[in-house]
């Protein structure tokens, strides 16, 4: 029997009101946990998508997507200004496409043959070259043509010509310069001469170093805009920075509601512990006459919202791994981001502000009861 | 030496309607192995005094010595440990912890003190040893009549061995009969053990179990 004793006892005698407590603090740490866990989620596809594709810098001509186009001799002037990284220039269009004798529409990307493998992955086949009509298609596409026959080998018609399936990609997700997912990638030779076409569409900048961006962006813009406005310049993490900033703010009001309700809980801890001192002034005599200290007094009231603190962030821990769960399948489509360590640290912080918060608010009613006059107590009825 | 002494004590109590004066200039001694009564008319001092020797409460001026300890200038957790190491409290409403079981209740003094192996047993001893059934040792407080609780009370107030019992109407919520069994085992205790026994009562009958009686009559000792 111990001064932890008692208070666990107490705590149990009065179970109803130290439920409705608990429940106050569970919800507080569920709400900051998984609050926390969606906003993290977020940062973490924000991460992905940089690594997966904002390295990218995409050049497109100043007039808009509909009438201009960039020259062969514009496209070197891009590879000069930005130096060792890749440039990879393409055009798309859409199309018909038969296959055996089904018929269907398609996106096309046309890109140099020697510069589709800087951009794209096969997952199997392997990528065409200049001559000899071959193609890759996109893993959706692929997976969703099985029974059309548009697979590995197949041939694909195109207007009078006919293109054979030497690779199918990779999956790529969604990508801010092309989406080769669900269209047809074929060579840039083979695209200039079906469609009598010279100029290209867009150039990607691969940059090799994240940091350099600014500086690549720099330099194309003083080469090609030098007296009037002839390409866009954008870089993928920049759109994406400006996307995400949107999505931050709302997660900040969000764990903002998430304190709030913590902040509630620990005002319900309070009252139920106040409740507590004051039925019990006369034990508090009583115990401080035989001999209780006050530090002792206080502890075992401290304890009592320790108890209370530790039951609600032990179930809210639980609920908070549900409801993260939830969080990141609904809103963020990727469950594994709950597995983050940075995610899951959002529990342990979310449990960690519920004990802290009970404790705190444990700490006056333990003082009123460290403080109280053990005579005047003792003839308390 | 007197386990307790005191010395023109004097207590007052500031009041917005003017000062009350519940001790007024007091001198007590009380050595080893006494019974003593405090009796009195209401509002006399008895309670005041009861809690200024056990060390609940300070006097205004004079000096107090408690089991070879003066008090004044002690602070609130040195009167605490005195009470815990040298006091045992035996009160009119008998005030166990309805949380803690009998043998707990008896055990808690042991545990305050940082006794950790052995408090069961002593607990279980001292309660025997005021009659209380083993049957009885995991009961809550609530379950026991009035007389067991106050014999329960008093093995708390025992199990520290302290210097010496104070006891506010020890049988003033009981029956006579029950009283008496409970100043049988005071005066067992005083007799036995040689306890120091310090008692308020409005009972006269009292008086046969004690060896002396201070009479305090609006703050002062009669003689
Ligand atoms: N906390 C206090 N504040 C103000 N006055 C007090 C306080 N405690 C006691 N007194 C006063 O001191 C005087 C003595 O009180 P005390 O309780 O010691 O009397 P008592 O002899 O124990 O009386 P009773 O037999 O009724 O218990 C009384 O006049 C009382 O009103
Ligand atoms: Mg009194």
């Amino acid at each position: 029997m111990t001064f932890f004793d008692l208070a666990r006892r107490n705590v149990v005698r009065h179970w109803l009101r130290s439920s409705l407590a608990v429940i106050g603090i569970v919800i507080g740490v569920i709400a900051i946990a998984s609050l926390g866990i969606m906003g993290n989620s977020i940062g973490l596809m924000f991460n992905d998508m940089v690594s997966d594709v904002g390295d990218t810098v995409i050049v497109s001509p100043a007039t808009g997507v509909g009438g201009g186009k960039l020259t062969e001799r514009q496209v070197s002037d891009i590879a000069r200004a930005v130096g060792s990284n890749d440039v990879i220039p393409f055009s798309s269009t859409a199309d018909k496409i038969s296959v055996g004798d089904k018929e269907g529409g398609a996106m096309l990307y046309a890109i140099p043959a020697g510069d589709i493998p800087s951009l794209l992955e096969v997952e199997s086949g392997g990528y065409p070259r200049d001559t000899g009509g071959g193609c890759l298609i996109g893993s959706e596409l692929s997976a969703n043509s099985r029974d059309n026959g548009l697979k590995l080998g197949a041939r694909i018609r195109i207007g009078d010509e006919t293109l054979r399936v030497v690779g199918v990609l990779k999956e790529r997700g969604m990508g801010f310069d092309i989406n080769p997912d669900y269209a047809i990638v074929v060579p840039y030779t083979w695209y200039s001469s079906h469609y009598d076409e010279e100029d290209y569409d867009q150039v990607i900048v691969k940059v090799r170093d994240v940091n350099d961006i600014d500086a690549v962006k720099e330099s194309i813009e003083q080469r090609m805009n030098r007296r009037e406005d002839v390409v866009n310049v954008m870089d993928t993490r920049g759109i994406l920075e400006s996307i995400f900033a949107a999505t931050e703010s709302i997660t900040v009001f969000l764990a903002g509601i998430g304190a709030i309700s913590l902040l509630v809980a620990g005002v319900s801890i309070l009252n139920v512990m106040l409740m507590s001192v004051t039925e019990r002034i006369k034990e508090i005599g009583v115990l401080r006459s035989i001999g209780t200290r006050r530090g002792e007094v206080m502890r075992m009231f401290i304890y009592e919202a320790l108890l209370l603190g530790i039951a609600g962030a032990l179930i809210g821990g639980v609920l908070s791994f549900c409801a993260g769960y939830v969080v990141t399948a609904v809103f963020v489509e990727n469950p594994d981001y709950l597995f983050d360590p940075t995610s899951l640290l959002y529990i342990v912080f979310g449990m960690a502000f519920g004990v802290i918060t009970s404790v705190a608010s444990g700490l006056y009613p333990a003082w009123k009861a460290a403080h109280l006059n053990p005579i005047q107590a003792l003839r308390h009825e | 030496m007197p386990v307790i002494s005191f010395e023109n004590v004097r207590k007052v109590y500031p009041l917005p309607a003017g000062d009350v004066v519940a001790l007024d200039g007091v001198d007590i001694a009380i050595d080893e192995g006494e019974f003593v009564l405090i009796m009195g008319p209401s509002g006399s001092g008895k309670s005041t005094l009861l809690n200024i020797m056990g060390s609940l409460d300070v006097p205004t001026s004079g000096e107090v010595t408690i089991a070879g300890n003066k008090i004044g200038g002690m602070d609130d957790d040195d009167l605490t440990l005195l009470r815990r190491d040298h006091i045992g409290f035996v009160f009119q409403q008998f005030n166990l912890i309805p949380l803690l079981s009998i043998v707990e209740n008896v055990e808690y003094p042991l545990i305050l003190k940082g006794r950790q192996n052995g408090t069961r047993e002593r607990a279980e001893e001292v309660l025997r040893a005021v009659g209380i059934e083993k049957t009885h040792f995991t009961h809550k407080p609530g379950e026991l009549s009035g007389g067991q609780q106050q014999r329960v009370a008093i093995a708390r107030a025992l199990v520290n061995d302290p210097d010496f019992l104070l006891c506010d109407e020890p049988t003033g919520n009981l029956d006579s009969k029950t009283g008496t069994a409970i100043m049988t085992l005071l005066d067992r205790m005083n007799r036995e053990e040689g306890k120091t026994v310090v008692m308020v009562t409005h009972d006269p009958r009292m008086t046969e179990y004690a060896d002396r009686t201070i009479r305090l009559v609006d703050g002062r000792v009669e003689e």
